[in-house]
């Protein structure tokens, strides 16, 4: 109906914000009506992502237009961001940061450059930045995930591991069976979304390439690409994360620093 | 080996945690062969100590002879296979009972033969116990196994956490006469860390005492319990 009215296409989204903006609304009046009280963060959530979309929109209009090498430089930026939200999810392993951010950066940094090489993704802004950002978004939550897990593993199991230790096991003997543990919890997500899609859900790519009038059949195809891809970036991270945190949980002289209780220092 | 260097020398070892001393200043000798309690109420630094020797932890300072040798010049799993230790709890790796016993000599690249896994079960009086899942064994039984896997690694010092603090009074005294027996066989240089006064006076040639991570004594168990 909206359509009909109007044919300017920024006329057009701002119209639909409208409309469910107000249905948003509805749905808060409804819930006020039980005394159910959210309007105010309601009103504000609205407003916020409303400006932040906006925001983001008109920067993308202006990236877009540039270069190809502006994608990675936004990608590389994305990267440290990324690396920062993973780290804080295991602060009391050593050097976490600098854990995250390799292994984030090899994990999708391979993965999108190759991708991007081969022509999987197609080498230009519209294309990099979004499936970039993605798989981005994906290595980060491995990563955390991971990290994550191999740190509860390695201080719950901190006496058997001690144990091997005490035995004359190498550290990474030592903590094998967690390392394959964090790995492996770290992708189940990812597995259960490759075992589900299409069935569970129609994810996002394939739904927008349909909203934007792609062939059905290469949508579903593309949004398999992008799930293939997204469990490579996220099983390459996962491991480079564990791997790299291995050594750092022992001294030099293959102590454990990661121990039940607080930090020793 | 020249019988005047001790077995184990501790050289003013300390260790301090988040600022608290928790070993203090310890310093004495175990010849070979000899059995010494390190003998302590809780949080005495007992099983820090212990730690220490086992390179678990690093000192702040001071240090750890092991026959003369600085054992920061000795590779930390080359040390740890010579100075053996059985913690407080059995800490068995999931799997058999033989996996638990070849887990040691296996990351020198020794396969353990069965009959030698036989022959350090029989020791501890496990006989026909390897291919139990661990998952089956009482704690007693629990506690044998990760004596036998520590014997495995041929040690020369065995380190002794209270092995048999977890145990009840029947499987205690047990375990108890068959370390005795081992260590005795076997001739080793046992430190053995215990509160129980009466293990004290059973086990040890030598006896120290520690107090708030420092040695307030050593002797003879006669010589300790009488002052």
């Amino acid at each position: 109906m909206l359509s009909v009215w109007m044919h300017d296409p920024l006329y057009l989204g701002l119209a639909q914000a409208g409309v469910v903006i107000v249905l948003a609304l509805i749905a808060t009046w409804i819930a006020r009506h039980y005394h159910i009280h959210m309007e105010r963060e309601v009103a504000i959530a609205l407003a916020r992502a409303f400006v932040q979309v906006i925001a983001v929109g008109s920067v993308l209009l202006i990236i877009l237009k540039g270069p190809l090498a502006t994608g990675f430089l936004i990608l590389a930026g994305m990267m440290v961001l990324a690396a920062q939200t993973a780290a804080r999810r295991a602060k009391e392993i050593p050097d976490v940061f600098r854990v995250s951010l390799y292994a984030i950066a090899i994990g999708s940094g391979t993965i999108i450059i190759l991708m991007t090489w081969v022509g999987v993704i197609h080498p230009r802004l519209t294309s990099l930045i979004p499936v970039g950002s993605m798989l981005l978004a994906n290595a980060m939550n491995t990563s955390a995930l991971a990290l994550e897990r191999f740190r509860s593993e390695v201080k719950s199991h901190a006496g058997l591991i001690e144990t091997a230790l005490a035995l004359g096991a190498e550290p990474a003997v030592a903590v094998a069976p967690y390392v394959e543990a964090a790995v492996h919890a770290s992708l189940i997500p990812r597995i259960n979304s490759l075992r589900s899609l299409g069935i569970v859900w129609i994810p996002g790519v394939m739904t927008g390439m349909l909203l934007g009038g792609s062939d059905p059949v290469y949508a579903a195809v593309y949004q398999f690409v992008v799930m293939g891809m997204i469990f490579s970036v996220s099983a390459l991270t996962s491991l480079i994360s564990v791997l790299l945190v291995r050594s750092r949980v022992f001294t030099p002289a293959g102590q454990l620093l990661l121990r039940p209780g607080p930090a020793r220092k | 080996m020249n019988a005047q260097i001790p077995m184990i020398e501790t050289v003013h070892l300390t260790r301090t945690v988040n600022g608290k001393t928790i070993v203090d200043d310890v310093s004495f000798t175990v010849q070979r062969g000899e059995v010494a309690t390190i003998f302590g109420p809780s949080g005495s630094g007992k099983t820090s100590l212990l730690r220490l020797i086992n390179r678990l932890d690093e000192p702040t300072k001071g240090t750890v002879l092991l026959e003369g040798e600085d054992y920061r010049n000795i590779p930390p799993r080359e040390l740890r296979r010579r100075v053996g230790m059985v913690m407080q709890q059995a800490f068995l790796f999931p799997g058999t009972v033989a996996d638990n016993i070849r887990f040691g000599p296996r990351q020198w690249g020794r396969e353990l033969p069965m009959e030698e896994v036989e022959r350090l079960l029989a020791q501890v009086g496990l006989t026909g116990y390897a291919d139990r899942d661990v998952a089956q064994l009482s704690g007693g039984e629990a506690q044998r196994v990760a004596l036998a896997r520590t014997l495995a690694n041929e040690p020369d010092v065995l380190l002794l956490d209270e092995p048999t603090s977890a145990l009840d009074e029947g499987s205690k005294a047990e375990v108890e006469s068959l370390i005795q027996h081992i260590i005795r066989e076997r001739g080793l240089t046992c430190l053995w860390v215990t509160h129980d006064v009466d293990q004290v006076v059973r086990m040890a040639d030598k006896v120290i005492v520690l107090e708030k991570g420092r040695v307030v004594q050593v002797g003879t168990a006669e010589e300790v319990l009488r002052a």
